[in-house]
């Protein structure tokens, strides 16, 4: 089926063929690629991403452009930002953040972002980025997960944010704020530090921490069906994974403009908006505003962007202006285009080529799998809405389905989807950037492993020459807007209203965001479900999740149950989409 | 539209996004998006309740005049008396 699907031109004729890469490759061999730390002492991202550049001579090249949502730019050389990560990583120590404890940031896609994000991986510490749009709720937990002593914020998200409910973050000792004005002290907490003068004080040369590749360095949260999110813990030795799929998969190469739109709050946003590109040596552009059509053409055209991954969403969003904005704009050193966070539907390849002249190669991995591991590689020919082939160096297969609308699993062995046949996409375990266990939650990673495999959760299927097309999610987890959206974390959160009794949350199709958040909700006997009850809703559910929150709100009195008294989101959702009540009785058997 | 009709149909507007709002207390220079948090998603849902409630016909090229209630106001005015 999929295999008859036409083929666009490759934009790179001259890249390697793809049976090429395959053949020669080995992680070792792209492990000579990296500097590792110097008397052979260990493996620091921050040191392949910032000291070595400097080390090797290169230290007066721009290693960020900092764009601000007025268009105006700030550069940071690798030389300064050596001697920023030093200070904070000075500053962590200071403070006396340990090896392995974890940093949260909760920041913007600005400067100092970058100096937390690589000075705590100087001072060993493990970095934890929170995107900033979250509400108190999301936030409050992860903290609270990650155990985190001090947290990076500027002044604004934390008087919206972290103060109202600082006494139920036990953890914190240190709150070092951007932004913060002097004659702000008076009754402050004394937990508060002025980002700025604390940084003054700091030496700007620091021995990186001698880490093994095997120590822990970033810690991304993430969200299942069940429970509240998981805090994937990714270990040093990713960033060979980082390098390698950032040129191979997104044809980045030294001396590149790079520009990924994904939020550093989301692992895109770091696995390929910090550590890739600086760790090949390229540019990267950061742009604090937010979506604008004219503003992203502009940063395109005026930062000379050569390679941009961007989201299936933003780029449908891009669609609805047509062909001529792009046009207007002189975006002649673009040369490779990528997407990734939910599946790019072949309109938006094709729209790509029509627009901007290039075709949009479409790529897929997850927080868990630390980088990308399918991809329509530069040298290869796109199929229009296929995810592409695997990864060098990272066996991927699709795994026969179970009852359970997961893989199958019988004495311990899994057995392979036919070709054309839906099945859960897996990848053989081992490879570099593989997350190495959920925090605190051991028997939850080990469950994402069966026979050697992890179990990505999503469906996809394999056609004839190795291509991935993807399905939808084997669970309740939803994907809109590239971020994915645990039901079960929306649900408490309009529980704790007083007026909900329960509540279910499913993602409903949205041709621009894939799929928006919908939540039905029971409300307590004798209320009345009006308009005035449902806005109070909205706005409650806003207030506590901030971006997670549920675009739709419904009253519901007879949500679908199962045995045990569980509300059952597959059934919803069928109701939702009019599916026969046939498909309601297989869905009753998912756990 | 009155300046003071266009004010309401942009306050209505924001309003079924964030219900909660404060619009009286919103400087008419201030980011709708950065104060009201608004998404891309919930910018685009503010344009369809505006477009509805104001009568007025709104392409992508306007957005840009849609970032402050200022703006907003005045974006409504000019267009619905154009119309």
């Amino acid at each position: 089926m999929a295999s008859t699907r036409p083929e666009l031109d490759p934009a790179q004729p001259t890249a390697p063929d793809y049976r090429e890469l395959v053949h020669g490759f080995t992680w070792d061999h792209a492990r000579e690629a990296l500097a590792g730390l110097p008397g052979g002492h260990g493996l620091n991202i921050a040191h392949e991403a910032v000291d070595r550049h400097v080390d090797e001579g290169r230290g007066d090249q721009v290693a960020i452009r900092c764009v601000a949502a007025d268009g105006s730019m700030t550069a940071v050389t690798f030389a300064q930002l050596r001697q920023e990560t030093s200070r904070f990583a000075h500053l962590l120590g200071s403070l006396g953040v340990r090896r392995g404890e974890s940093v949260v940031s909760l920041l913007g896609r600005q400067h100092e972002q970058y100096v937390v994000c690589l000075g705590t991986l100087k001072a060993g510490a493990v970095f934890s980025p929170l995107f900033s749009s979250f509400g108190p709720d999301p936030i409050r937990e992860r903290l609270l997960r990650s155990r985190a002593s001090v947290l990076v914020t500027t002044e604004s998200l934390y008087r919206r944010k972290i103060a109202p409910q600082l006494a139920e973050l036990p953890y914190l000792q240190h709150i070092v704020l951007i932004g913060r004005h002097d004659g702000a002290d008076e009754g402050a907490d004394e937990r508060l530090i002025g980002f700025d003068e604390a940084m003054a004080e700091q030496p700007t040369e620091y021995d990186v921490a001698a880490t093994e590749p095997s120590d822990p360095a970033l810690l991304h949260f993430t969200s299942g069906t069940t429970g509240l999110p998981k805090g994937a813990v990714h270990v040093h030795d990713a960033v060979v994974a980082h390098r390698v799929t950032a040129g191979l998969a997104l044809d980045l190469h030294p001396g590149d403009v790079f520009w990924c739109t994904a939020d550093p709050g989301w692992v895109t946003g770091t696995s390929y908006g910090i550590v890739a590109p600086l760790t090949i040596g390229a540019t990267l552009v950061s742009y604090a505003g937010e979506f604008e059509a004219a503003a992203w053409y502009r940063i395109l055209a005026d930062q000379h962007v050569t390679v941009w991954y961007t989201a299936p969403t933003a780029l449908r969003m891009l669609m609805r202006y047509g062909a001529d904005l792009p046009r207007s704009h002189d975006l002649s050193t673009l040369r490779h285009v990528a997407s990734v966070g939910e599946a790019l539907n072949p309109e938006v390849v094709r729209w790509g080529q029509e627009a901007l002249g290039l075709p949009i190669h479409d790529n897929w991995w997850q927080t868990e799998t630390g980088a990308i591991m399918v991809s329509n590689y530069p040298g290869m020919p796109i199929r229009p809405g296929s995810m592409g082939r695997p990864m060098p160096g990272v066996q991927v297969t699709t795994l026969a389905l179970g009852d359970n609308g997961r893989a199958r699993v019988e004495d311990g062995k899994v057995t392979p989807a036919g070709v054309g046949e839906s099945g859960e996409l897996a990848v053989r375990a081992g490879w570099p950037s593989m997350f190495r266990t959920y925090l605190d939650d051991e028997e939850r990673y080990r469950a994402c492993f069966a026979d050697g495999w992890y179990l990505s959760g999503d469906l996809a299927s394999l056609d004839a020459d190795g291509y991935l097309w993807f399905v939808g999610r084997a669970d309740d987890v939803i994907k809109s807007a590239g971020h994915l959206i645990g039901p079960f974390e929306v649900e408490s959160a309009l529980l704790e209203h007083p007026a909900v009794v329960e509540a279910g949350v499913i993602g409903m199709p949205d041709e621009l965001a894939g799929e928006l958040v919908r939540a039905y909700v029971t409300v307590r006997a004798g209320l009345d479900a009006d308009e005035a009850l449902r806005l109070d809703l909205v706005a409650f559910a806003r207030r506590r999740l901030g971006g997670l929150a549920p675009k739709e709100i419904l009253f519901d009195e007879h949500l679908p149950h199962n045995s045990s008294g569980k509300v059952m989101r597959r059934v919803l959702k069928a109701r939702a989409l009019g599916l026969p009540e046939g498909d309601v009785s297989t869905m009753e058997r998912v756990p | 539209m009155t300046p003071q009709d266009a004010r309401r149909a942009v306050a209505a507007a924001l309003t079924a996004i964030v219900p909660d709002a404060d619009i009286d207390g919103l400087p008419d220079d201030a980011s709708l998006r950065d104060e009201l948090e608004l998404d891309s998603l919930d910018f685009l849902s503010f344009v369809e309740q505006l477009s509805t409630r104001a009568q007025v016909r709104i392409d992508e090229t306007d957005y840009p005049e849609l970032a402050t209630l200022g703006s907003s106001v005045a974006f409504v005015v000019s267009r619905s008396s154009g119309a």
